[in-house]
């Protein structure tokens, strides 16, 4: 048991060390998200209204996507790399580096969230009803979500460029149909019933709540319990399609 | 030959997409010695040493010190190196050791001494995606040093390493070799069999000899392994 917390706690080191050697990448994982909030206040320019409907869901997309691409691109460079190979010959347990992954980018994606949150609520003037800490707490899941995702879709990925275009794959359809741009109940029968399917959505709700409601819902806790359920199932899968031995 | 034996295989075969990539493979490896693995490219060496390891799914017998090759047992026991330096090139050296020396359970005090083993002291601050392809392949091999292995498997190890690096590197061998340690160490260029204990000579799969170096020499009537080779694969069969 020491063991595997050991080896879980280096693995989270060595990934927060890897990044440490990229600020290029890290600047993008925590600038992007603040300029494009801007970009939207911006375009909605006068319309507060409009921008507090659509600013704290983009606020669980941000985390989903980029942890998303952070992870799937990582995980296949260890599987391209031979460094997956030469873990798997080692004592670590499957669910040690996974572990390891979702701690170092779940610390990320609340790096992340947290600045993201504060641009919106301090620099953008964006009033919520409810605690500003679930804002933050939701945008975590989000990004454990996507983490976990990323590492069951690097699985089917051979070259970064396919692991790229799961992006659009697996995301896009959830960022589209998921009550960002329609609202769920005047989408058609059909397509709200897929919504309802894909986590992001979930999340997308949770943080609708949050602006609304002064308190925590009981729905919006239904929408996280959701949102980590997909979590654990992406990354049971992720540890089935991490094998020791291959053919 | 004597002394007794580390890795053991009866009838090992592997099948990828119904091609047998190793043909029933019987031999064995002493320990303590270095036994080259010698062969063509694509004859099936890596996928020899994926199986020792416990990465490769087989059909037949491997053991290593009697204990099933992938059994968890085997994890702390053998190092491998990878034909491609399996290390993380946003590391630094001394990074990449500290890492795997978590999960060997390795002393975090065996790293530097392990960086000078490979002679790379002076970079062990140095990101590795800087380092010539050569000091990677050292870097690999040092990872591979942690925790002091039983077994080491080493997939050409010494590639376009410079002369008197590679010289030094067999000299390392041999000393792991003499400090009771097995190493397999596999080639495709025939002069490095001259520096091995013992000699699997592997081709399409099928193992053409399995024994020292020299009973082949005399046993095909030849000056050179690749003379040898040759001469095994144009007969079919020893004389």
């Amino acid at each position: 048991m020491m063991y595997h917390i050991r080896a879980t706690a280096a693995t989270f080191q060595r990934i927060l060390r890897q990044l440490s050697h990229d600020p290029r990448t890290l600047a993008l994982i925590f600038i992007v998200p603040c300029v494009l909030l801007g970009l939207l206040r911006w375009l909605f320019d006068g319309n507060t209204a409009e921008f507090n409907k659509i600013a704290p869901a983009l606020l669980g997309v941000f985390p989903f996507i980029v942890m998303f691409i952070v992870t799937s691109i990582t995980t296949l460079r260890e599987r391209v790399g031979g460094t997956m190979e030469r873990l798997m010959t080692l004592r670590i347990a499957k669910f040690d580096l996974l572990f390891g992954y979702m701690l170092a980018f779940g610390l990320l994606a609340i790096v992340q969230a947290s600045l993201a949150s504060a641009v919106l609520v301090y620099g953008l003037g964006l009033t919520i009803q409810g605690p500003d800490w679930f804002l933050i707490f939701t945008a975590l899941a989000d990004a454990l979500l996507g983490t976990a995702l990323g590492l069951l879709v690097s699985a089917f990925a051979k070259t970064e460029f396919q692991a790229v275009q799961f992006m659009p794959a697996f995301v896009l359809p959830q960022v589209l149909i998921g009550g960002l741009i329609v609202p769920l109940a005047q989408m058609p029968d059909v397509l709200e019933k897929v919504a309802y399917c894909m986590p992001l959505t979930y999340a997308i709700d949770a943080l609708n709540d949050i602006v609304t409601h002064a308190t925590i819902s009981n729905d919006a806790w239904r929408d996280i319990v959701v949102v980590a359920a997909f979590t654990v199932a992406a990354l049971v899968l992720g540890a089935v399609t991490l094998r020791r031995r291959t053919k | 030959m004597s002394g007794e034996q580390s890795i053991e295989a009866k009838k090992l075969i592997v099948e990828k997409s119904k091609q047998r990539v190793l043909d029933e493979l019987t031999f064995i490896v002493r320990k303590g010695s270095i036994t080259g693995l010698i062969g063509p490219s694509g004859s099936g060496k890596t996928t020899l040493m994926r199986a020792i390891v416990g990465v490769q799914i087989f059909k037949g017998v491997l053991t290593i010190s009697g204990v099933p090759a992938g059994s968890a047992a085997l994890r702390t026991s053998i190092g491998y190196v990878t034909q491609m330096p399996a290390i993380y090139e946003d590391l630094t050296i001394t990074q990449n050791l500290r890492y795997f020396a978590t999960l060997a359970n390795a002393d975090k005090k065996q790293v530097a001494a392990i960086i000078e083993t490979v002679k790379l002291t002076a970079q062990k601050n140095q990101l590795a995606a800087t380092l010539s392809g050569g000091q990677k392949a050292r870097v690999s091999l040092a990872i591979a040093l942690l925790g002091n292995p039983d077994v080491l498997v080493l997939d050409e190890p010494t590639v376009g390493l410079d002369p008197l690096l590679r010289r030094e590197l067999w000299q390392l061998f041999a000393d792991l070799a003499t400090s009771g340690k097995t190493l397999l160490v596999s080639s495709h260029v025939m002069d490095e069999a001259e520096r091995c204990d013992a000699l699997l000579l592997i081709r399409d799969g099928r193992l053409l000899w399995n024994d020292s170096r020299e009973l082949l020499l005399q046993k095909t009537h030849t000056t050179s392994v690749e003379e040898a080779f040759v001469y095994m694969v144009e007969k079919g069969h020893v004389s």
